[in-house]
């Protein structure tokens, strides 16, 4: 059991997010609670130590919150896009599985990539390759090789997204190269 | 009672119950892709989406009806929760009715995968007599 | 204007509810029933949330989240089950 610790730095995320859940929880976000709250989640911590989620140290607040506006613009869309396929076709609809390779091979981007596709509708991750860091993606209402192209590059287009929001300046660097080329 | 606040009352009223209505209509939603989509896949794709627009519509008219700041770290948190957790089992659904073959092939247009599970299949076959080829493609 | 609101939801999740049940019962297979009532769980977790908006109380919130809870556990679970028995019966 001789896991190197890691920094102060890199566990605060989670520290911070543990006390915003303990002050949710009671409803109550007075000093005294809250620093009851840190002492709990220092302990919890310390006691049931899991391996740590690799942060990449940045966060761009300024690119997350057009990132989470459009998220839920996508998700109220494409629900409504779903409610309509199964009222009007129904039985007759068509999909596809398609592989999407991705940019980074970072656990962490890949699994973020993964949540946001699958929790816009109409898009399902399957299967997920991690030594390619690719993922299978099951499409709802794909029906021709124009409608497998949309898909991957809207996968590619929220992966685009989301490192430029967390990524690391290694994946940023790559990703504003390609996008200037 | 001055007639501003009641008339901020009316509309507060009138939004919460606005998105009630939607969120019960994405329930709706739910079920009805459940009834009319042709296989699990496609089933999947209404079942646990739609969700995730009720639950955030719901939780906001909960929100806006109980009228106090404090409720809504509550409810983002009850959220996050559900946005953490419904890719996950979304997933873990797909795959075993992709691997148990549930997938009405001909009303796919285009199968990627396809390839490599058979490919992943006959090496774990290779590998292990027994044919426990659930987990290889990503160890 | 509560009053509508809530026979209307009253009505549309009961149809949303029948039709999940509906599918839990003809099936065909396991990993269908299961979606099924992942869905109904979902379902009565939106009651709930009407429940607290209309009445204005809170009490739900945690019987909410362990609906959640519960109903992710067991697709999980059962996804898992389904994936290890792969091979004898498909029953699609």
């Amino acid at each position: 059991m001789s896991r190197q610790r890691i920094s102060l730095r890199q566990e605060l995320p989670l520290l911070v997010w543990l006390v915003i859940v303990w002050g949710a929880l009671w409803q109550d976000f007075s000093p005294g609670n809250l620093l009851f709250g840190a002492l709990l989640a220092a302990a919890v911590a310390r006691l049931f130590y899991l391996p740590p989620v690799e942060l990449s140290g940045r966060f761009n607040v300024l690119r997350a919150i057009p990132f989470a506006v459009m998220f839920i613009g996508r998700v109220v869309a494409a629900s409504f896009q779903v409610f309509y396929l199964a009222v009007a076709q129904g039985p007759k609809v068509t999909n596809a599985v398609v592989a999407v390779p991705l940019r980074s091979h970072s656990d962490l981007m890949v699994t973020a990539t993964g949540h946001v596709i699958s929790l816009i509708p109409g898009s399902l991750v399957v299967e997920v390759d991690r030594s390619t860091s690719t993922l299978y993606i099951h499409g709802l209402n794909v029906r021709n090789a124009d409608d497998v192209l949309k898909l991957r590059k809207e996968v590619r287009d929220t992966e685009a997204g989301l490192i430029r929001v967390m990524g690391t300046k290694e994946e940023l660097a790559a990703l504003n190269q390609e996008v200037g080329a | 009672m001055n007639p501003d606040a009641s008339t901020v009352d009316t509309v507060i009223d009138a939004v919460s119950a606005v998105f009630m209505i939607v969120g019960a209509v994405m329930s709706l939603a739910a079920a009805i892709g459940l009834l009319r989509f042709p296989d699990l896949m496609s089933r999947m794709h209404s079942a646990t989406k739609p969700q995730v627009l009720g639950l955030f519509l719901l939780l906001a008219a909960v929100g806006l009806q109980l009228r106090t700041w404090w409720v809504w770290p509550v409810l983002v948190v009850a959220w996050i929760f559900q946005l953490l957790t419904v890719p996950v089992s979304a997933h873990m659904v797909g795959r075993a009715g992709y691997r148990t073959k549930h997938l009405h092939k001909e009303l796919l247009s285009s199968d990627e995968l396809e390839a490599v599970v058979l490919k992943a299949a006959q090496a774990a076959k290779d590998a292990e007599p027994d044919g426990g080829a659930s987990d290889s493609i990503d160890r | 204007m509560m009053e509508l609101v809530l026979t209307v939801t009253a009505v549309v999740l009961s149809l949303a509810a029948a039709g999940a049940i509906v599918r839990i019962a003809r099936g065909p297979s396991l990993l269908d029933r299961v979606l099924a009532a992942d869905v109904l769980l979902a379902i009565l977790g939106a009651a709930l949330c009407i429940d607290m908006a209309v009445n204005r109380h809170l009490n739900n919130l945690m019987l909410l989240v362990a609906v959640s809870i519960i109903g992710f556990i067991g697709s999980v679970t059962v996804a898992r089950f389904v994936a290890d028995r792969r091979g004898q019966t498909n029953e699609s």
